[in-house]
């Protein structure tokens, strides 16, 4: 297969295990790109892409603008705090304005969740999902399973815990299907407040307890509390937090094997996870980061060779 | 469909001594020059030509690259297949090198654009030259001639080039396809 089965990237859940093979496939070559002295090919000269953020985000979307310019296409960029999103405009009547301006592909995060799959039924462009509110965060999954590849050859058969906040998370989510997708096994691991009532009909296991989560697996992607999204308090106390479900080096020296850690940024040093976890040989945090950009290139150059001429 | 012989294996033999040898008398040792084979299929030819450089003319320390040009295509999005890249392997810089570009058929010429693009990511060389097995006169859309041909064939658009070599097909041999 040398297409993708998709005509925009909205979700993990519309994707096909062949898909996800040549997305990586042609990451792998992106990545060689990117190690280049000269970090750009020039295939996408005629594309013009608009980055439409709509929520707060740094490393996503320089990722995403940096995957953009080493394929040579035309960026714009726009965060709604400084819109006229503010004044009153419909999402619908923004994007259009800018695609009137002739925008082949739109990469967009959103609060609300469907609002990729929402736009994509009203506009003409590629709509590529960077976030939309706890639904879906489908490249950071795809870049998620690329680096468990590369680190440990394969992602089938491989046992993974999400361990955090899932309720409020779309990386887990995303997470959850892409591993599946490629027969990897998951477990979520987490306070029982911060894990949703029917995750376990995605096939995935639950486990409250964070030492036995750790024996189990060979992976653990460690999520941050996101803060921002609790209207209510869901555990009594953030150093109570740390203390059940909080990384350190001491839990990782006491289990019988090495994990692989991972992290989605932005990191809460001291409360998910300890520095000296987060920067030790055992971490992938900043390989994530860098597979981040060529998994985007990939997503953004197989995308880009359905754009009509 | 009908198939005609162009090159049998023991055509394609002398020349490539011959391109050996014409490489040689303008590289010397190529201790300044370094080949690289265009993916996939002039990468079997280039492979071929620095083994014989290697083991009949005892060329040492012989730097040979391959390189893909899928992303430097000017035909993205312009033809109905999509394009597949295959693996870069250059691990040296080109940087006031010789190159020697190689490729199994010289055709309109755009792949050879491409690559003279491509190779700008890997620094500035001294110069560039090509080499081709197979040279489809009058079928260029580009400025572009090689520095060395193995054969020079005037085979119409509708007619196709096809090049075996041992190891991957059957015998060594280069056929003119007729539609």
């Amino acid at each position: 297969m040398s297409e993708l089965s998709v005509e925009n990237l909205l979700g993990i859940k519309y994707l096909k295990t062949a898909d996800i093979d040549l997305i990586f496939k042609t990451a792998d070559h992106f990545k060689e790109v990117i190690n280049r002295p000269i970090k750009k090919v020039p295939s996408l000269r005629d594309i013009t892409i608009a980055n439409l953020f709509f929520e707060n985000s740094t490393r996503t979307k320089l990722s995403f603008e940096l995957a953009e310019k080493r394929l040579s296409a035309d960026v714009i960029n726009f965060s709604a705090a400084q819109s006229s999103v503010k004044k009153g405009e419909t999402l619908i009547d923004t994007v259009n304005n800018i695609l009137a301006m002739k925008v082949d592909i739109v990469v967009l995060r959103h609060a609300s969740v469907g609002a990729g799959v929402f736009l994509s039924k009203h506009v003409n462009a590629k709509i590529i999902n960077a976030g939309d509110g706890t639904h879906e965060h489908p490249t950071q999954a795809l870049l998620d399973s690329y680096s468990i590849r590369e680190k440990l050859g394969n992602v089938k058969g491989k046992k993974i815990v999400i361990v955090g906040d899932i309720l409020h998370s779309r990386v887990a989510l995303s997470n959850i299907f892409a591993l599946q997708l490629q027969g990897a096994e998951v477990k979520v691991c987490g306070p029982t407040t911060l894990i949703p009532k029917y995750i376990s009909s995605l096939g995935v296991t639950v486990e409250t307890n964070l030492k036995k989560a750790l024996e189990w697996c060979d992976v653990a992607n460690v999520l941050r509390v996101q803060n921002e999204r609790m209207d209510v308090n869901y555990f009594p106390s953030t150093r109570e937090y740390t203390q059940l479900f909080g990384i350190n080096q001491e839990i990782l020296d006491n289990l019988d094997k090495k994990i692989v850690i991972m992290h989605p940024g932005p990191i809460n040093r001291g409360v998910e996870i300890t520095s000296d976890v987060a920067d030790s040989n055992n971490s992938i945090i900043l390989n994530q980061v860098e597979n981040g950009v060529a998994v985007r290139m990939a997503v953004i150059y197989l995308l880009a060779q359905q754009v009509k001429r | 469909m009908s198939k005609k012989t162009l090159l049998n294996s023991k055509d394609i033999e002398i020349i490539l001594h011959r391109l050996a040898c014409q490489l040689i008398e303008n590289h010397n040792d190529f201790s300044n020059t370094v080949l690289i084979g265009l993916q996939p299929r002039g990468s079997y030819f280039a492979n071929r030509l620095a083994e014989l450089l290697k083991n009949e003319y005892q060329i040492k320390n012989l730097q040979l690259g391959f390189l893909d040009i899928t992303f430097f295509r000017d035909d993205f999005r312009r033809r109905d297949a999509p394009l597949a890249a295959t693996a870069t392997e250059i691990d040296f810089l080109v940087e006031g090198k010789n190159v020697v570009i190689i490729d199994d058929v010289l055709y309109s010429g755009r792949s050879i654009r491409a690559a003279l693009t491509a190779m700008q990511s890997y620094g500035r060389p001294e110069k560039i030259e090509l080499l081709v097995l197979i040279d489809r006169r009058f079928s260029r859309h580009l400025p572009i001639q090689p520095n060395y041909r193995g054969r020079q064939v005037d085979a119409i658009n509708e007619e196709k080039v096809l090049v075996n070599w041992k190891g991957i097909h059957k015998k060594d041999a280069v056929y003119i396809e007729y539609k």
